[in-house]
């Protein structure tokens, strides 16, 4: 299970990314810059309204515009396809939308055209008449179930994690998660002090440079799909099963990918791209805006109503969580969200009694999906910002605080899974000794004030899933790696390659790495969640050590003697009388699992837990509500980095993108039109956004169960960023923000409100 | 409905070329459908993220929002030119070397500034470069090690230059 114990000198060097050179020269390959040959162009005519009933669609004028090959609806996709529907957790979403459309921008007509330009121009020339539907947009709300999105649900069974979803009539809710651990009603009634608050987050997206894009090129004995795609295997399984077919006719193929960030997860334009050939006849490209990504997916918005009680020493005794998770209206990986995040909703607290209700609704709003983090982020906003709260009504330190009530290594989390591998405290001390946490601080006295504040977080990584990798020694001792990993700028491919250097004492440098194509790379449950380095770790290292121990067999076979400094390549010329020949290695990896019971426990959720925390010394300006991050700190333990560089950029860009997302990206959304549907008027981060000082910090720990001691690193900084801004905007100033982005305007309307001088909107 | 074609002449890494381009053709797409070259790419469409800079006249341009048509006569550099066979650019190189990128999807876009930065600032400071990359977005935020690139890059040039 552990490290294998031969040393290539691979694992924890700082190896500049494989593929530097075909990035730096603009040659590297993106499905949004590829082209075949009688491809066709498609544009998306999409929905206006909400909520509504389809009373007719006019394709006609934009079938005459010269130039068009097509204009296709759900009508035309349902003579090929006679069930449309797709979804990770519920086939629930229409590749064009039947009967009924559920959220502005949902995709209504297509145009083909050989022109991309006309494809624009004609998808812009149709019309629609709809019956408009009451729609319901706020999570709480809908959790009301007096206006419904869908008539009715079906679950579709592929995940093994999501087996448990059951068809429903008369809802919204397409997953409610429950946790009842110990009995917090008589922990509150016992309790010296309760605290409940309510915490919300705004509706942000990835917003990947490269924008989605998928080419199919449907045959009638099979079919070929170029995709920005994060998960080739579970594509192919959609389409084939959408097709009917076996898997082994679908092949999906991914180049490297202009960013993801769980945005290119699961199946997006994979279908309606394959609708679109089988229609045509041809190959069809949709390679949508960045306009469009406002219509695709984006992360959950959430309610969080935290409630804590504490006994007369401070300790926590008690937490009851209920989270309301924003789906829009299909769920995509939205149960995930809510089960995954839900049950590590108390936080990295040792809290006996706790009691978790996390709901995954639909609502008339573009779909919500995976988001860095999946869902964690938003629950550590609401229980870091909870428990500084606390600390300040109880007039304690958050730092003694916290570690009073610290969850340790041998304690049960709140599924009663027992904690190993996570250095909390660890995590909380170097985050504190960074921030000189225990020296007096210099809050300013006049239109400048000071603060700082900081967060901890625990996430447990997705279970169960499986990862195949296949070694493939070649008859002059050069070694490809095969694994379906999507190298989306983590750096997965040179950290595999390291791996597999490792085991058979070669350098990376000179281990291929074969892009994702179903048809080579072997199964794979996905690149996401910060599963990647641990599980496909594990399969590339098993593959690579079979490898090895066949290369050992040939050995002695070919009778070498002991110590013999024979090459590959000579082994394969005794062996073979020639240049010729393989040594094939594989390598399956699937971690133990044990479901949780009805009350949301079990002794074994997760293989390994990801701690981070972030910490941040701020100013905010007391006229204009401008709150400055001077100095950003990011501690995480990721095990045994493989390769530190690439960590670190990771943790760096995870916490530049979560700066973003605290405090100041946010759709807009008015009537469930988008308003700011550009980067014109959505704000991501830029060079001037980047704090003065920043420093990334991955401590020194070692994941037992880990190949090479390593864990996933992709979300981590993610975590405790927006909590620790809100906690130093507390210090500075004295007033508390519940919800997300920390703009300057919300600042000065709670200067303002504190002062007793509201603005007189409010 | 289609307008006609305009010919135009101009120098594309330096060779004469001619291209025939429809008023509403921007830079990038006839780079990409008439000379097959994919580094200046279009990501916002609107000028904002720098992914599609391409040097006009040696001033870096927006390629997804300047006109095909308005480079009659001009000379334009892409990010096809700066590496000759074997040997990158130090500007590339030092984007390799100081880790400045993670999915790469805006990374050409940042070659190309910083090659027009060092070109006005041979040694820009870390406000200039700030200021001077500003319209350059990455959503993998490789900044800070953009920073250092730039910084690195300056300081291999001028080595390239006077030794």
């Amino acid at each position: 299970m552990v490290a294998a114990t031969v040393s290539g000198g691979e694992i924890g060097r700082s190896l500049p990314r494989l593929e530097g050179r075909d990035k730096v020269t603009g040659r590297a390959e993106y499905t949004h810059l590829m082209q075949l040959s009688g491809m066709l162009h498609a544009k998306i005519f999409r929905s206006t309204v909400a909520h509504g009933r389809i009373k007719s669609i006019d394709t006609s004028a934009a079938r005459n515009v010269p130039g068009v090959y097509a204009v296709y609806t759900s009508d035309d996709v349902r003579k090929v396809i006679a069930e449309p529907y797709y979804g990770p957790a519920f086939h629930d979403q229409p590749i064009l939308a039947i009967g009924k459309v559920h959220f502005v921008g949902e995709p209504v007509a297509v145009v083909l055209a050989s022109d991309p330009h006309v494809a624009d121009q004609a998808a812009q020339q149709i019309t629609a008449d709809y019956d408009e539907l009451p729609a319901v947009f706020d999570e709480v709300e809908a959790a009301e179930n007096k206006t419904l999105v869908h008539d009715e649900l079906k679950p579709a069974g592929t995940f093994a994690d999501l087996k448990h979803l059951k068809g429903r009539k008369g809802t919204n809710i397409a997953l409610d998660f429950r946790l009842r651990r110990g009995d917090v009603d008589k922990a509150f009634a016992t309790a010296a002090n309760v605290f409940e608050h309510t915490f919300r987050t705004q509706k942000v997206l990835h917003l990947p440079l490269e924008p989605h894009a998928s080419i199919a090129d449907y045959r009638d004995d099979g079919i070929t799909i170029y995709s920005s795609a994060q998960g080739p295997s579970f594509v192919r399984t959609e389409i084939a099963r959408l097709l009917g077919w076996p898997e082994n006719r679908v092949r999906i193929k991914v180049p490297y990918l202009g960013g993801g960030y769980g945005g290119k997860l699961y199946i997006k334009l994979e279908a309606l791209a394959t609708a679109m050939s089988m229609l045509a006849r041809r190959p069809v490209k949709i390679a949508h805006t960045m306009e469009e990504h406002f219509y695709t997916i984006t992360k959950h918005p959430s309610t969080f109503r935290i409630k804590s009680g504490l006994d007369k020493d401070g300790r926590i005794i008690a937490r009851k969580c209920e989270v309301w998770w924003n789906g829009g209206a299909y769920a995509d990986i939205g149960p995930r969200v809510t089960q995954k995040s839900g049950f590590t909703a108390s936080g990295p607290y040792d809290i006996d009694n706790v009691s978790i209700d996390s709901y995954a609704l639909y609502t008339n709003l573009t779909p919500a999906g995976a988001l860095r983090g999946f869902g964690v982020p938003q629950l550590v906003w609401a229980y870091e910002s909870h428990t500084d709260m606390i600390a300040r009504a109880l007039k304690r330190d958050p730092l003694e605080f916290r570690k009073q009530n610290l969850l340790r290594d041998g304690r049960p989390q709140a599924t009663g899974t027992i904690l190993k591998d996570t250095a909390i405290e660890k995590v909380l001390d170097r985050i504190a000794e960074r921030l000189n946490w225990k020296q007096p601080f210099d809050r300013g006295k006049g239109v400048i004030r000071r603060g700082r504040g900081f967060a901890v977080a625990l996430k447990a990584v997705i279970s169960p899933t499986t990862s195949v990798a296949i070694v493939n020694v070649s008859a002059d001792g050069s070694t490809t790696l095969y694994c379906g990993t999507v190298d989306m700028g983590q750096g997965s491919d040179t950290a595999m390659a390291q791996m597999v250097g490792e085991v058979l004492n070669m350098p990376a440098e000179s281990v291929r790495v074969v892009p994702r194509d179903t048809d080579v790379t072997p199964y794979d449950m996905g690149t996401l969640g910060s599963r990647s380095l641990f599980h496909m770790g594990h399969a590339v290292r098993l593959a690579a050590e079979e490898a090895r121990t066949k290369i050992g067999d040939l050995r002695r076979e070919l009778a070498e003697p002991e110590g013999s400094n024979a090459s590959l390549a000579d082994l394969f010329r005794k062996k073979y009388g020639m240049q010729a020949g393989n040594i094939v290695g594989t390598g399956i990896y699937k971690p133990d699992y044990i479901p949780p019971d009805a009350n949301g426990l079990t002794t074994n959720a997760t293989p390994f837990w990801m701690v981070a925390g972030s910490g941040v010394e701020i100013e905010v300006d007391t006229e204009t509500g401008h709150v400055c991050i001077t100095r950003l700190i990011n501690v995480a333990d990721v095990g045994k980095p493989i390769n530190p560089k690439i960590v670190e950029t990771q943790l760096s860009g995870a916490s530049l993108m979560q700066l973003g997302f605290s405090m100041f990206e946010k759709m807009h959304i008015d009537g469930g039109q988008v308003t700011n549907a550009s980067l014109a008027d959505y704000k991501i981060p830029g060079f001037h956004d980047v704090p003065p000082v920043m420093e990334n910090e991955a401590i020194d720990t070692y994941q037992s169960n880990g190949p090479y001691g390593a864990k996933g690193v992709g979300e981590l900084a993610t975590f405790g960023l927006s909590p620790a801004i809100a906690n130093a905007i507390d210090d500075a100033v004295g007033v508390r923000l519940t919800e997300l982005p920390l703009t300057a305007e919300a600042v000065f309307r709670a200067l303002r409100a504190k002062a007793n001088k509201p603005l007189e909107d409010e | 409905m289609s307008p006609a074609a305009k010919p135009i002449n101009f120098t594309l890494n330096g060779r004469r070329v001619a291209a025939d381009v429809k008023p509403h053709h921007n830079v990038v797409e006839m780079l990409q459908t008439q000379f097959a070259l994919f580094g200046a790419r279009e990501s916002c469409g609107q000028g904002l993220c720098g992914c599609c800079t391409v040097l006009v006249d040696g001033r870096p341009v927006s390629g997804c929002l300047h006109l095909a048509v308005f480079l009659d006569g001009a000379e334009v550099i892409t990010v096809e030119h700066l590496a000759s066979p074997g040997k990158l650019d130090p500007v590339q190189q030092a984007f390799i070397d100081c880790g400045a990128f993670q999915c790469g999807y805006c990374t050409p876009g940042f070659v190309m500034m910083t090659k027009a930065l060092i070109g006005q600032h041979p040694d820009p400071n870390d406000e200039q470069i700030r200021d001077y990359l500003s319209g350059n977005l990455c959503r993998c935020a490789a900044y800070p090690e953009i920073l250092n690139a730039v910084k690195m890059a300056a300081r291999n040039s001028k080595a390239g230059s006077t030794g």
